[in-house]
């Protein structure tokens, strides 16, 4: 039986068996502190910078303090101001709604387009990639600066902008999707003497419709929470009231939006989770 | 030898087929009826959106248009022609640049210790107390889930104008965000190393230091470096709400019709988020490797 050697109470000895791990400094702790001390730096740069006040700062702790306080009870004031705020946040979903379809539809021509076992042409992959790239690049909002300049002041403008915005999100997300999907069904119809069409339609499209399904209903989602700021640049839905509550320091209006977007966004969550589920769940079954 | 195939009777067969007819036309009524849904709600959708296809067609070109002037200098030369004028005021807007990047590092930074302070008391594993942690998850959902412009919006009122409302409004959301993520890393330990520090007599705060914080670090900072990629998107439009960074001028830019400045600024602002997006992934990599090592 092989003896195990014993442990001793003395760390003395135990340093001296392992003196590599008892070494005090070496070079990864000389790299953590350096790494520590350079984040350190430049925060400090930061604040010498943007200009922190401590002074400034303190007193608008307190002046956040009170605007919590004047936040209770939540209140919109009368029932015709609510009937508005209920129809700003319908406002609100209906945009991330046709927002996320209008860029899904697009998206998906576009995906199988960036896609490199559907079109194994490299420039045309390329190409469309940094396509995709730049429209992703350009947020949201300033998207919606620009559409309010195009089609005018209103939803409208909205849904543009969410769909702008989301189209290069998806077009790299299909085409990821596209390029993961396993070749042999595809092969399968290509044997069985299928063209190419065929070949995307019956071999590849039913391996990525739940995908692509998922997504967009996993945009929809984050794109109702994105929706409720754009109106800060008019491009309608309840962004506009939130922003003009603010600035009027009515601040139980603000937190009755606030509760209200809250609860708009748990139920979508909820929603678009069960039906998320449904899908993949249907997949499953079928695979 | 020709292999032979048996053929099914014609009564066996038609059961089939008519079940597997059966089956099709289910999965088809399900996909018509999930359709209708759909169709019915982009028509709801579509009313309360106010959406004019005619009046969208009739503008379309204006999009068209406004690309074209943004490619166009106030003297009609195109922006390529003469780099110089169009990158007129690049000195300035690289400052600009730089105090984005600032503001998103910062918050950053502000957001990763606030949600690494809180997420071992959000932890299922290593918080103890129920009351502790639904207290501390519900903090961290509302941060996560009131969108950064609207802190933004509120801190601006209360600081004042300037980047500090931007830094502390990205902080508070990045709380949120990264507090969540952060538990979701902690209740997934190996509980081993708790159970030995515990073992030896380790207060909480030693079960967090030596058998908890080792296994998290890693991801936690790959986490942090894709949350700041996102908070210098988030950083490049605070501007629009006057709390510092280059959307400040980009929004003036738009809404005062300087197309060749609009152009200038959305080239620098998408070239620096390219760069971050490929830096992080980088980093991140390299981290994921360390780990592995």
């Amino acid at each position: 039986m092989a003896r195990r050697p014993r442990l001793s109470a003395d760390p003395t000895a135990a340093a001296a068996r392992h003196p590599a791990l008892f070494r005090r400094v070496t070079r990864a702790r000389i790299a953590t502190v350096l790494v520590i001390a350079a984040m350190l730096g430049l925060f400090a740069l930061g604040i010498v910078v943007l200009e922190f006040d401590g002074r400034r700062f303190v007193q608008g702790l307190f002046r956040l303090g009170e605007f919590v306080v004047f936040m209770v009870p939540p209140s919109t004031g009368n029932w015709a101001t609510f009937m508005i705020y209920l129809h700003a946040l319908a406002e609100t979903v209906a945009i991330a709604l046709l927002g996320t379809l209008l860029a899904a539809v697009p998206a998906i021509a576009v995906g199988f387009l960036a896609a490199e076992n559907v079109v194994p042409q490299f420039v045309i992959h390329f190409l469309s990639r940094r396509f995709l790239d730049t429209v992703r690049g350009v947020d949201e909002l300033i998207w919606a600066l620009i559409w309010v300049n195009v089609v005018g002041l209103g939803p409208f403008a909205g849904v543009l902008a969410v769909a702008s915005a989301n189209f290069g999100a998806f077009g790299k997300l299909f085409s990821e999707a596209i390029e993961a999907a396993d070749p042999r069904p595809v092969e399968g119809v290509a044997s069985a003497g299928g063209g190419r069409l065929a070949a995307i339609r019956f071999g590849l499209w039913p391996q990525v419709a739940p995908v692509i399904a998922s997504q967009v209903l996993y945009y929809f989602e984050s794109n109702t929470r994105s929706a409720t700021i754009i109106g800060i640049v008019g491009a309608g839905g309840i962004g506009l009231h939130l922003a003009e509550q603010i600035r009027t320091l009515e601040f139980q209006h603000v937190s009755a939006l606030v509760l209200m977007i809250l609860a708009t966004v748990a139920v979508i969550d909820w929603l678009s989770t069960l039906l998320r589920f449904s899908i993949i769940g249907r997949r499953e079954t079928v695979g | 030898m020709a292999p032979s195939i048996t053929r099914l009777s014609d009564t066996q067969l038609d059961a089939m087929m008519r079940a597997y007819d059966g089956a099709i036309a289910a999965k088809r009524r399900q996909t018509i009826l999930g359709f209708a849904i759909l169709a019915v709600a982009v028509a709801i959708a579509a009313q309360v959106g106010e959406v004019d296809l005619g009046k969208f067609g009739a503008n379309l070109h204006r999009f068209g248009d406004y690309v074209g002037r943004l490619a166009h200098l106030d003297s009609g030369a195109i922006v390529l022609s003469d780099v110089g004028e169009w990158f007129w005021g690049l000195r300035r807007w690289l400052w600009l640049l730089g105090e984005t990047l600032l503001i998103a590092y910062m918050g950053t930074l502000m957001g990763a210790l606030g949600g690494f302070m809180l997420c071992f008391f959000a932890a299922r594993n290593l918080m103890g107390s129920a009351v502790v942690r639904f207290a501390t998850k519900r903090f961290l959902e509302v941060c996560r889930t009131v969108p950064e412009m609207v802190f933004a919006l509120i801190f601006v009122i209360a600081f004042g104008l300037g980047p500090v409302p931007g830094v502390l409004a990205l902080a508070v959301h990045s709380t949120g965000a990264l507090g969540k993520l952060f538990c979701e890393v902690v209740e997934n330990i190996d509980m081993r190393p708790v159970d030995g520090v515990k073992a030896n007599g380790g207060s909480w705060v030693e079960v967090v230091r030596f058998a908890a914080l080792p296994q998290v670090l890693s991801n936690f900072a790959s986490y942090a470096l894709l949350r700041f990629e996102v908070n210098v998107r988030g950083a490049a439009v605070m501007g629009f709400v006057g709390a510092g960074g280059i959307g400040q001028d980009l929004i003036e830019a738009i809404r005062k019709f300087y197309y060749s400045d609009v152009s200038a600024l959305l080239v620098l602002i998408v070239g620096t988020v390219m760069v971050i997006d490929l830096a992080t992934e980088r980093l991140r990599h390299a981290l994921l490797g360390l780990e592995r090592a």
